[in-house]
């Protein structure tokens, strides 16, 4: 039977994401070593673990209110507050959503119609595209450059603005690129995002990722800009909770009312056990925060400083936990570049281009991993560059 | 914790460059730290984690418990001390424990040698009022290693994003 006659057209147009093609190569071959993937290795925190273990114990199966549980939306809030100097109304201006992709989705829905323009800086994680396509948006690409180490400048954003732009994407700190902005170069965005009356996503899900004595600015702190930003932030990069699949957005009332109008019909409500784990997390979970980002750090200088030696320059990221080598000295395209060294070396990294066409001549290389595996990929890595000369 | 020491704690094959670049040091000023170390008797010496359980006729190990009459003036640091003489202990814990006070960890060729070890060495000596000998059957875990259940020591995350 031909299902494409009953298949939705923008559906069938979403190309597959760029990354499975290498998980595949990578999964039919022995002793491959990746660098490949965008999750923390650490397990969730033993503390955090016990008190999803807890709840279910004690029989808290049921579902939870369709904003998520009133004490971790005051815990979020608490939380936002203390981490990031930015006051939500945890009864209005808060839903918990089923990670922090649900969340994304969840605002560009609610804000975008057809025709509307949404400004999406790359290289950046996947998903911003395919959503707005499917929300009859337009998805409007600003290409970030290596010169201004992938940040977005108030220029690139300017020159992109139609009378049709409502909202902008800011997906800082960056999967893949590590970039982060910092508040002068918010400030900056800011009174465009002003002068042209848009909205703005800020996705803060690696907020807590960020290098060097500086943190992470949310959006929402800058000045004027709490009223035009819907944040979405999340457990999974922060507390390593991938697997509990929790995230969340703050936002004016308003918007954040239509948004659990959506999540309701869709989603019911977040996962009540993790929500009882994440409460925990956000009580006493601040050390572990730091614990991991201390050893991220570590990796983290490990490997750029590798990546210089090869050759492969490597701007310095001050976010996340990815670097963004250019492999362009090697004169292959990223795609090729990355299958080359599965094939020759075993190791599993992710060319540039699958976060955006200007992802060309860069790779993504995850420093989930320990350093024992780091090590051994790296060597191999510059075995590979070696050879290629 | 110094963070020099936690990572080399883990990992003794970093050169002094690669340290330094994690560390955001110069790289000499890395090496004369590890002299230091050495020199203060922190750094006590490297060596390989080996599983032994999987190399053959590569013998016994026991962990024994002993209970001992502390010395007026040395304590138990005396007797501690005699215990570790014996090449075949590998390591010597004094223990805050009711039931004992001193925990040694031997090695021996077979079951027979350290049976004969502690009731010939151990027991006999004036201090030693009890021994309780523990024979170890699997390493599960070594140094922060896992040994036993090596598919925890593989990737388990998904390969998606």
């Amino acid at each position: 039977m031909d299902y494409s006659q009953f298949l939705n057209d923008k559906v069938q147009a979403i190309k597959p994401s760029g990354i499975r093609k290498f998980f595949d190569i990578a999964n039919e071959m022995d002793h491959v070593i990746s660098l490949s993937i965008g999750e923390p290795d650490f397990t969730t925190p033993w503390h955090v673990r016990q008190e999803g273990i807890e709840s279910l114990r004690r029989g808290h199966t049921w579902y939870s209110p369709n904003r998520g549980f009133s004490e971790l939306r005051s815990q979020i809030s608490n939380y936002y507050a203390r981490r990031f100097n930015v006051e939500y109304n945890p009864d209005s201006e808060i839903v918990v959503t089923v990670g922090g992709s649900e969340a994304i989705d969840l605002c560009i829905r609610a804000l975008i119609q057809k025709g509307d323009e949404v400004l999406i800086p790359q290289p950046s994680f996947v998903c911003y595209e395919p959503m707005t396509v499917m929300a009859d948006g337009k998805p409007v690409i600003i290409q970030t450059k290596a010169e201004n180490e992938f940040r977005l400048t108030a220029e690139e954003l300017e020159q992109h603005i139609t009378p049709k732009t409502k909202l902008l994407i800011l997906p800082f700190p960056n999967n893949p690129t590590g970039a982060v902005m910092r508040r002068k170069h918010l400030e900056e965005i800011a009174e465009v995002v002003e002068k042209h009356n848009m909205m703005v996503l800020s996705d803060e899900i690696y907020g807590e990722l960020t290098y060097g004595k500086e943190r992470h600015v949310s959006f929402a702190d800058v000045k004027g800009m709490k009223e035009r930003t819907v944040v979405v932030n999340g457990f999974s990069k922060s507390y390593a909770m991938t697997g509990w699949r929790l995230g969340y957005a703050l936002g004016p009332e308003e918007i954040i009312t239509q948004m659990t109008k959506l999540h309701q019909y869709a989603i019911m409500s977040a996962p009540t056990t993790a929500q009882y784990a994440a409460i925990e997390a956000l009580k006493h979970g601040d050390a572990d925060i730091e614990h991991m980002r201390s050893e991220y750090d570590i990796r983290r200088r490990l490997i750029v400083d590798a990546f210089c030696k090869m050759g492969l320059t490597c701007f310095e990221p001050e976010g996340a936990f990815y670097v963004f080598p250019s492999i362009k000295v090697s004169g292959m395209s990223s795609e090729e570049f990355c299958e080359k060294l599965i094939y020759a070396q075993h190791v599993a990294i992710v060319p540039g281009t699958a976060f955006g066409e200007c992802g060309e001549g860069f790779a993504r290389v995850s420093y989930s991993y320990s350093l024992k595996h780091i090590k051994e990929a790296l060597e191999r890595i510059d075995r590979f560059v070696n050879e290629q000369k | 914790m110094d963070k020099l020491l936690q990572i080399i704690s883990r990992n003794s094959d970093f050169t002094a460059a690669q340290l330094a670049a994690m560390l955001g040091e110069p790289e000499q000023e890395v090496i004369n730290r590890i002299n230091q170390y050495k020199e203060d008797g922190i750094i006590k010496g490297t060596k390989t984690l080996i599983n032994w359980d999987k190399v053959e006729n590569s013998g016994v190990t026991a962990i024994i418990e002993l209970k001992v009459t502390p010395k007026p003036e040395t304590g138990f640091d005396d007797i501690a001390k005699v215990v570790m003489s014996y090449d075949n202990v590998e390591s010597v814990y004094l223990a805050a424990s009711s039931r004992y006070d001193l925990i040694a960890t031997v090695k021996g060729d077979t079951i027979q040698e350290i049976a004969e070890f502690v009731s010939k060495r151990l027991s006999t000596l004036d201090a030693v009022i009890g021994t309780a000998t523990n024979f170890v059957l699997t390493q599960y875990k070594e140094g922060g290693v896992v040994y036993y259940d090596e598919d925890d020591n593989e990737e388990q995350r998904s390969m998606i994003f």
